[in-house]
């Protein structure tokens, strides 16, 4: 239990400064940044408690607002995905999820790209949309969040994986 | 009573949701307005002291662009300084030429973002160095954005690339004023609005700032006219213009403080009233 713990503190804490630090300053051709802090969001235990994770998705998110300047779009964000993530869960894995038995090591490879790209999809459109604001710029969100989620979703899958405990 | 009780423990999670999305919808709408994100902002302890240290690493691949910009600053004023005669025709940003009410403070730029459509930057200098809200941003190509929040030893500046901003600023050659907006699609280029229709603009020509703010001194460069068309009613323009400032590649900046502020918006307030 102590190592699960400690494991998330030190993912938070590496994800929010890997995030503020390099990848806000990417900007591929001027403004696609890949967002993979929500790593920490995609990751998280599943059988803790679910006001524990909303709380901590929330201070995740508040974090990153902080530095970058932005409000709450990041807060804002982070709670919704957190919130929805067990549907999400169940619509990627179906029984093994009733049973309480998932493990982010052990999926199919299928199902867990289709789970890290629904939940980045519906956190950038969110993010976006709060961060133009403006409903006649709408192409432009979509835009933003089309090309943004490609490069959070590449980079997440390919992290998930290096990182992955080879347990074949 | 209970009733109420075990619905709020029945649904406790959805509350808990409810309540920090409104939190985050609060904030997000209030960093939407001028000069309302009171409490988020990286104008403090931590954040400040995270993006000092990233900055003291990463100033040094942009050493030899900073010495290149600073070397032209340097010519420009002594440019300026030799040919005192047609000083007037140079604009040249140099405490001497405001005379009395400006007091220049350097800073450095420790945050730059450029990508958003709110863009804040972050500057080593704060309340310790006498900085307060609204103090104008420049450096030696044109304006930078306007002071924000203030900690001890940071600020954060709304930058000129950001929805909310609005400054007055004219064209160099007439006294035709108006308001520049961002519309947010390009850091090469911002807007002018509200420029009368029978203002002689045309492509090329500068834009200064107006001096009719507490904010900025007259005469402080923008950009140049990129293109320009009438708006839908058709009695003002608005400008395209292209900034002289690269926004990417910012770093050594001076905060403006005008001393005559307080006075001159008191007055306006007692004349208002």
């Amino acid at each position: 239990m102590n190592s699960i713990i400690s494991i998330n503190v030190v993912r938070f804490l590496v994800l929010v400064l890997v995030q503020i630090l390099i990848l806000n300053h990417i900007n591929f051709l001027g403004y696609i940044n890949p967002y993979i802090y929500i790593l920490f969001i995609i990751l998280f235990p599943i059988k803790n408690s679910r006001t524990l994770f909303i709380f901590l998705s929330f201070l995740l998110g508040l974090t990153i607002d902080l530095f970058s300047d932005s409000g709450g779009v990041h807060a804002a964000a982070c709670v919704t995905i957190a919130y929805i993530r067990p549907v999400v869960l169940k619509f990627c894995f179906g029984m093994v999820y009733e049973h309480q038995a998932v493990k982010f090591s052990h999926v199919e490879f299928g199902a867990k790209a289709l789970y890290i790209a629904i939940l980045t999809l519906i956190h950038h459109l969110i993010l976006f949309s709060l961060e133009i604001f403006n409903f006649s710029k709408i192409i432009l969100t979509l835009q933003k969040t089309l090309f943004s989620s490609v490069f959070t979703i590449l980079l997440c899958v390919l992290i998930t994986i290096i990182f992955s405990k080879n347990s074949k | 009573m209970q009733q109420i009780v075990n619905f709020i423990i029945r649904n406790k999670t959805f509350l808990l949701f409810l309540l920090l999305f409104t939190i985050s919808i609060f904030f997000t709408i209030q960093s939407h307005s001028y000069h309302k994100s009171k409490f988020v902002n990286s104008a403090n302890f931590l954040s400040g002291t995270i993006y000092k240290s990233s900055n003291n690493i990463s100033q040094y691949f942009n050493l030899k662009k900073q010495n290149e910009i600073l070397i032209q600053e340097n010519l420009r004023l002594n440019e300026f300084l030799y040919k005192t005669k047609d000083s007037s025709s140079v604009s040249v940003i140099d405490s001497s030429k405001f005379s009395i009410p400006f007091r220049f403070t350097p800073a450095k730029i420790i945050k730059n973002s450029y990508s958003l459509s709110n863009n804040v930057l972050l500057i080593d200098k704060g309340r310790k160095d006498s900085l307060v809200q609204d103090f104008g941003v420049i450096n030696s190509n044109g304006i930078i954005g306007i002071v924000d929040n203030v900690s001890r030893k940071y600020a954060t500046v709304i930058s000129v690339l950001n929805t909310s901003i609005n400054i007055s600023a004219k064209l160099k050659k007439t006294n035709h004023f108006g308001s520049l907006t961002w519309d947010s699609k390009s850091h090469d280029f911002i807007q002018l609005i509200d420029i009368p229709k029978i203002a002689p603009v045309e492509i090329g020509d500068t834009i200064v700032t107006s001096g009719r703010s507490t904010i900025f001194p007259k005469g402080i460069q923008i950009g140049v006219v990129n293109d320009f068309k009438l708006d839908a009613a058709e009695n003002y323009y608005i400008i395209n213009l292209k900034l002289f400032n690269d926004m990417t590649n910012i770093e050594h900046v001076y905060v403006i403080e005008n001393k005559d502020a307080e006075e001159i918006n008191n007055l306006l307030n007692t004349t208002n009233e």
